[in-house]
């Protein structure tokens, strides 16, 4: 451990640091540009000059190892003029175009250039102007104003996995773009708007929208996939204009992918601001009391067995808990918040959950990814997996589709044949069995779908086989999709005794035995499957689930409300209400409490709070999270029961999965441009 | 060929063929480089290969240059991102991403060449050209000009690059004798217009003109 003096002051600090990071521990702010923790590092700004003794000049501190009794200084005359230098250099071609440029008022460049920055410029030649790269519908290039730090070409190069970004030409000539002109192929690009510490790029839907202290921050969770994301809602009035990642070192690190960034156009538009009723035929609006009237005259006298709830991929623990009491209320059994009909067991925790968590993955020694393809799944989890595979030892498998993950893998076959093969030893099963802390991956890809629950089972067993399953680690991993899924798992919204599940659902709503189905924001469902049920819609977006629907009650999105979610590795967490739901929308859980009343089954909760201490009693909620296997008992499937079709991720159309995104116009741009399974085939 | 007015070499000139690959000669001399580096290691040989397909283009279209579909076929050969090999032939002045003449005629304007009279030689140069503006072809084809840097051949200045070597010693009438060969399609020899060895002194030897005498043995301590 290297000690070293910097101001004065002694520390130590680990084998392999930077003198740069060795003055952070000290407490020291050094100033930088092309410096960044998560990326490599490339020394190119020269902002971080800092003096060593000894030195005959100033050194660059981010890419100088920190050795033993080094003496550095970070605040004498030399660094405070070699600071003053890089800053006069770096504003020579740096336009002035501040009060135009979407990064003022969180722009590195302008911090820096008033904290550590010469007050005036001695340069009165021309400055150079650059053309502006087209990037696609999410990034905005304005290139003159960028400064070269390489960040983004790192960024796509290391972390997004898609080297398409490069800096070309040469000293004055130097640009930063692609080349050949192309919409970058990556669904983390807008993670380089972040990394970006000046202007050049920028959002293009937010492009000359607010300025950041006109924006009240709300802290909440991102719910476009099941990863949990860490998210702040930046909202101004009543609309959400941007969304960015909180960091999070064990979920997100300080990524999101594009789909939780640039869906929240989606939360303004086509939405559900009012009850509306089927009367003739036709939906007309109505009001709340006349829509809760229509539902509880359907309700009348209808035995438990012939109504059924089904919760969406957004839905809130707390709605899902409220639909459950009330359903228990009206003695109905039939729920299932497993929409997309996934062979899901919840006879354990530990059988549906992403058990190894996402920081695991960076202690892991192998990969088995059957089903599922985490780049549109689970984006910034893929760019985990990524730089686990980058650095080194860490063998991918893959069953499935055969997509580009960013990273090599042995694709060992697309259907369940090939984990058949597999159970029977050898081949990629010894590396997995070789490997330190290997995990298994299964994607809802390879349980929605008939034998769901045997690939689940012969997936548990391998993971037993191969020695996934150890007392300090559990390498048996279900990767959802959906943000409510392992939430509804928890608490149970699952059939009960006698039951029927989604399928049992539909069949009886097609032969009419179940007469009223209620759909918490269910609206994946094909409304053709749902026969001539009378159905409850509570939803956020207009689209064919809200068109079918015979009263459509006007939810909360996820941003609209305190929510409870419980990520695909069990993480619970909540959401913060950043802006009211639209018109006459309300909190998911209040509509059902408000139902409830009018049904006759009151609810024993009049608060969040009240209902929050109802869920505090739920005790799968309060497991810790990791922990290793502590029961080799597999699922109840049949690993021999499995059929013969290939998998496929349930994904088809990374951009539009949910009802936000569909509405949003930057996604449907974005999937016009590429999110057509044919052409990600053709690549 | 005319490219857009402001063209710079950090993007892709517009034209050129739409298809490049290397022919079974060049791509053994391209497998030859790449054996020279270990396996996984091969785009270390990804300036010698952008060399060849230079060369491949002047054998196929008798100008050496390189154009996108070259750079790209050199990417794909060393199984690397296309945007690395765009940086690295962006970056080196040596590789010509725009097309040239036949041929390509760099005069060193840097301080020595320029106090031996490189004004005259470029401007013999440009007058071949047709006096297009540097970078340009010019209307047969034959010359298109570029001011270059020191090309390190200070002491025979003025120095005119062309091909694979330069031309040396020059003034305005040398020039001009060696450009109307290349028209006619001759191949003047590289070297010193005025006849010097390499970078002898002019008119013979004027040091070492006699053999030295060997020292004399000191004896052994």
């Amino acid at each position: 451990m290297p000690k070293l003096t910097i101001d004065g002051l002694e520390v130590e600090v680990p084998h392999g640091a930077t003198v740069l990071q060795a003055c952070e521990l000290a407490g020291k702010e050094i100033p930088r540009f092309c410096y960044h923790e998560r990326l490599s590092i490339a020394g190119n700004c020269r902002m971080c000059l800092v003096e060593l003794e000894k030195a005959p000049k100033p050194i660059a501190s981010c890419a100088y190892p920190a050795a033993d009794n080094m003496v550095i200084r970070t605040d004498s005359p030399m660094v405070k003029a070699a600071r003053r230098g890089v800053m006069e250099f770096l504003l020579i071609n740096h336009p002035l175009d501040c009060p135009i440029c979407d990064q003022g008022g969180e722009c590195d460049l302008q911090d820096q250039a008033v904290a550590y920055g010469f007050d005036r410029s001695r340069y009165a030649e021309n400055k150079r102007a650059v053309p502006d790269k087209n990037l696609g519908p999410l990034i905005k290039t304005i290139m003159t104003r960028c400064i070269h730090c390489t960040r983004c070409i790192r960024f796509a190069a290391e972390v997004a996995g898609v080297p398409e970004l490069g800096a070309t030409g040469r000293g004055e000539a130097m640009e930063v773009g692609t080349y050949v002109e192309r919409a970058l192929s990556s669904e983390l690009s807008g993670n380089m708007i972040d990394l970006c510490p000046v202007g050049a790029l920028t959002s293009k839907p937010y492009a000359f929208v607010a300025r950041p202290w006109e924006l009240r921050k709300t802290d909440s969770i991102d719910v476009t996939d099941a990863l949990g994301s860490w998210i702040r809602v930046d909202s101004r009035g009543p609309q959400v204009l941007r969304i960015l990642p909180r960091l999070n070192d064990d979920i997100n690190e300080e990524w999101i992918s594009d789909k939780a960034r640039f869906s929240c156009d989606g939360l303004a538009r086509r939405r559900i601001d009012r009850p509306w009723v089927r009367r003739d035929g036709r939906l007309v609006e109505t009001g709340w009391a006349e829509a809760f009237d229509a539902i509880a005259a359907r309700l009348r006298g209808l035995a438990g067995e012939r109504i059924a709830a089904i919760a969406g991929d957004q839905a809130d623990l707390e709605s899902m808990a409220a639909v459950k009491d009330l359903f228990a209320a009206l003695g109905s059994a039939n729920l299932d918040c497993r929409q997309d009909g996934a062979r899901l067991d919840a006879a354990r925790r530990d059988f549906y959950l992403f058990n190894s968590t996402i920081a695991g993955i960076d202690r892991a020694g192998a990969a088995l990814l059957i089903g599922t393809n985490p780049r549109w799944e689970a984006a910034v989890l893929n760019a985990r997996l990524r730089r686990r595979w980058l650095g080194g030892k860490f063998a991918v498998g893959l069953i499935g589709e055969a997509r580009d993950l960013t990273y090599r893998y042995d694709h060992l076959g697309t259907d369940p044949s090939a984990l058949h093969a597999l159970l029977g030893g050898g081949g990629f099963a010894e590396i997995l069995r070789a490997a330190e802390r290997p995990m298994i991956i299964l994607g809802q890809g390879a349980l929605a779908r008939p034998d769901g629950a045997a690939v689940l089972a012969a997936a548990w067993t391998l993971a037993r086989n191969v020695g996934a399953l150890t007392a300090d680690w559990h390498g048996f991993n279900v990767l959802h999709t959906a943000a409510a899924r392992v939430g509804g798992l928890d608490i149970g919204f699952l059939p009960g005794p006698e039951g029927r599940d989604l399928h049992g659902i539909l069949d009886g709503a097609r032969s009419g035995e179940v007469e009223v189905v209620l759909s918490l924001g269910a609206d994946e469902l094909d409304p053709a499957d749902l026969g001539r049920a009378f159905v409850v819609h509570i939803g956020t977006h207009g689209g064919p689930m809200a068109a079918r629907a015979d009263v459509l009650l006007p939810g909360a999105a996820y941003t609209e409300k305190d929510a409870t979610y419980v990520s695909t590795e069990g993480r619970v967490q909540r959401t913060e209400r950043a802006v009211f739901p639209p018109g006459e929308g309300r909190e998911d859980w209040a509509i059902i409490r408000a139902l409830s009343e009018v049904l006759g089954r009151t609810l024993p909760y009049d608060t969040l709070d009240e209902l929050r201490a109802r869920l505090a009693r739920e005790e799968r909620l309060a497991h810790p999270l990791g922990g290793g296997c502590v029961d080799l008992a597999g699922p109840s499937g049949d690993p021999a029961a499995m059929g013969e079709a290939p998998f496929a991720s349930p994904i088809r159309d990374f951009w539009r999965t949910d009802p936000i995104g569909r509405a949003s116009p930057t996604m449907a741009e974005c999937s016009a441009l590429f999110g057509r399974p044919q052409a990600m085939a053709a690549e | 060929m005319s490219g857009p007015a402001r063209w710079s070499p950090a993007r892709p000139y517009p034209g050129g063929p739409e298809t490049f690959a290397f022919t079974p000669a060049y791509r053994e001399q391209a497998e030859k480089h790449i054996r020279k580096y270990p396996p996984g290691r091969q785009a270390s040989a990804v300036k010698a290969l952008l060399d060849l397909a230079m060369r491949q283009m002047e054998e196929e279209t008798g100008a050496r240059w390189l154009p996108r579909a070259a750079m790209e076929h050199v990417a794909d050969i060393l199984e690397m991102p296309r945007i690395r090999v765009y940086e690295v032939a962006s970056f080196y002045t040596m590789f010509k991403t725009r097309p040239v003449g036949r041929h390509h005629l760099q005069v060193c304007t840097t301080t020595p060449c320029w106090l031996r009279g490189s004004d005259a030689v470029l401007a013999a140069c440009r007058k071949a050209a047709g006096n297009v503006p540097d970078g340009e072809i010019s209307a047969d084809g034959m010359f298109s000009v570029e001011e270059v840097e020191c090309l390190g051949a200070c002491v025979n200045a003025p120095v005119l690059w062309v091909g694979d070597g330069f031309y040396e010693d020059l003034d305005g009438p040398a020039t001009e004798r060696i450009l109307e060969a290349l028209r006619r399609g001759e191949r003047p020899p590289y070297g010193s217009a005025i006849g010097r060895m390499g970078s002898a002194p002019e008119g013979g030897p004027t040091t070492l003109t006699d053999l030295p005498t060997p020292p004399e043995k000191t004896p052994a301590e």
